[in-house]
């Protein structure tokens, strides 16, 4: 079987701090892979560095065969991401973002006409296409998000908490399409979640991150027996600790604050 | 190309749906046109100048596009923080084609903006001298568009979040406005304020358009061109360099 993903004592510091600490891993093809960790761990600096937007300090990454921090093209074209935090642009339609993502991503002018539809009305938005996203909710944000991360038939999708804030129906709705994707098209999916029931259900295989470094790595059932834990979130526990982790706020967050305070009045 | 052109696209697409800002960012220029086309109307002419009003609107149309330029660029800041910058670092095309598209769309934006105020001078009164060099005024503004939309991409580039807009709408872009000629001639100023003018590229932009309303240049049609020219080059290379070095 091939090896979409593979990792070898990857690192990453800021400065002094050391967000992802010699880790190793490898996702075969057609896999769902799930990476877990508290707040704070490492997941999204991970994904960062695997998805061409972040140079590792050292270590090693290959992505559909390619290296992310040179071969930037041939992995960018192999991926689909869905972004931790929201990344449509609010002043354009629902068809405008996906249509300029295919444009982006080169999708010929008819396919992908096709695909948006499909794709469109596949998330339950079909009657929004020619809403403007800022009129819509978290929720159908997200599932517009995943939408577009799948427009340009990726082989790798990956998703960082794509289910946050969904309703227990959207989630079904989504992680049942992306089963389906990966078991008849051999999509590879690596994922975030806090949602460990989520993670159990859907993973085939799991790493659980924490302060950087991988602290156990299988199958949910051999971590669950491992850790002679009932379910993956006793398991998660039992590896992780129970002390709350504090994540700084980024400026990312002020921002949105600020913006809010500032364009607040023009809008709705 | 196809990543430039739905880039600068978008761009275009934002600033039609906003009439908000369209309007907001004329006040300004409104302000300066009436408050000194007015105001000191009579001391200029009087002191020899003639007509003010057609020699203000030029700077006046100068200053609504380096504020809009400028603007476009940092607006870099805005779609790092609202997401959308991702979306398209992930992308299979290449950094210069994102920022040629965002610049080049960020740049037509603040030249249409200048072309409002434009006819907005001419309804005050402004005149021109001849209409044959309309197609030069044209390219000015684009230079001049082009030119500070890149220095704008730069800090936007560089910059983590607006705190420090504020400080450089006050220390770098309205003394790119004040000392450019825009508002007096530069003769008799001080040498070094002369001096300084020199230095500043709006000064080349607004005698270039100034020039080319009235068919008589201060520093000379090809002088103002070249100039131009060669620092938007520099100004678009640099912003670029930046741009391709953005982290997440």
């Amino acid at each position: 079987m091939n090896e979409m993903i593979v990792v070898q004592d990857l690192v990453k510091n800021y400065g002094e701090f050391c967000a992802v600490d010699h880790i190793s891993f490898t996702v075969p093809e057609g896999k769902i892979f799930g990476f877990l960790g508290p707040n704070g761990a490492g997941k999204t600096t991970t994904i960062k560095m695997l998805t061409t937007v972040l140079d590792p300090t050292s270590g090693a990454i290959r992505v559909n065969g390619h290296d992310p921090a040179r071969e930037q093209k041939q992995v960018r074209r192999s991926f689909g991401i869905v972004f931790q935090d929201p990344s449509l642009d609010d002043e354009l339609t629902a068809f405008e973002n996906m249509d300029l993502h295919g444009i982006l991503y080169g999708v010929p002018h008819g396919e992908r006409r096709k695909r948006i539809d499909l794709l469109v009305d596949f998330v339950g938005l079909g009657d929004r296409k020619k809403d403007f996203v800022k009129t819509f909710s978290g929720g159908m944000k997200r599932r517009l998000e995943v939408a577009r991360a799948l427009l340009h038939n990726p082989r790798i999708l990956f998703l960082d908490e794509p289910t946050i804030g969904l309703d227990p129906q959207t989630r079904n709705h989504i992680w049942s399409y992306i089963q389906q994707l990966s078991k008849e098209e051999g999509v590879t999916v690596f994922f975030t979640t806090h949602y460990m029931d989520e993670a159990d259900r859907v993973a085939s295989d799991v790493a659980v991150i924490d302060h950087g470094k991988i602290v156990a790595q299988g199958t949910p059932g051999e971590l669950k027996e491992r850790t002679k834990s009932a379910t993956l979130e006793d398991a998660f526990i039992a590896l992780t600790g129970h002390a709350i982790r504090e994540e700084e706020a980024t400026s990312a967050d002020r921002m949105r604050m600020m913006g809010r305070v500032w364009r607040g009045a023009g809008r709705r | 190309m196809r990543a430039i052109y739905i880039l600068c696209l978008r761009q275009l697409k934002r600033y039609v749906r906003s009439p908000a800002r369209i309007i907001g960012s004329l006040g300004q220029p409104i302000l300066f046109l009436v408050a000194l086309g007015f105001g000191f109307r009579t001391m200029f002419a009087r002191a020899g100048g003639g007509n003010y009003l057609n020699f203000l609107a030029p700077g006046i149309i100068s200053m609504a596009i380096l504020f809009n330029a400028v603007f476009s660029g940092i607006e870099i800041i805005w779609d790092r923080q609202f997401g959308f910058l991702k979306e398209t670092l992930v992308a299979p095309v290449s950094r210069l084609e994102i920022v040629f598209g965002r610049t080049l769309g960020g740049a037509i934006v603040a030249m249409a903006q200048g072309a409002v105020v434009f006819v907005i001078c001419l309804a005050f009164g402004f005149r021109l001298e001849r209409l044959v060099l309309l197609p030069a005024a044209i390219v000015f503004m684009f230079l001049i568009a082009l030119l500070f939309t890149s220095i704008g991409t730069a800090i936007g580039s560089v910059l983590q979040d607006m705190q420090g807009f504020p400080l450089i709408m006050n220390f770098l872009v309205m003394p790119l406005f004040f000392f450019s000629g825009a508002l007096f001639p530069a003769t008799g100023l001080p040498k070094a304020l002369q001096f300084a003018l020199r230095l500043n590229p709006l000064t080349y932009g607004v005698d270039g358009l100034r020039g080319s309303f009235s068919n008589s240049f201060a520093l000379g049609m090809t002088t103002d061109f070249v100039v131009l020219t060669v620092l938007t080059a520099i100004l678009l290379a640099v912003g670029s360099y930046f741009f391709s070095k953005i982290q997440l």
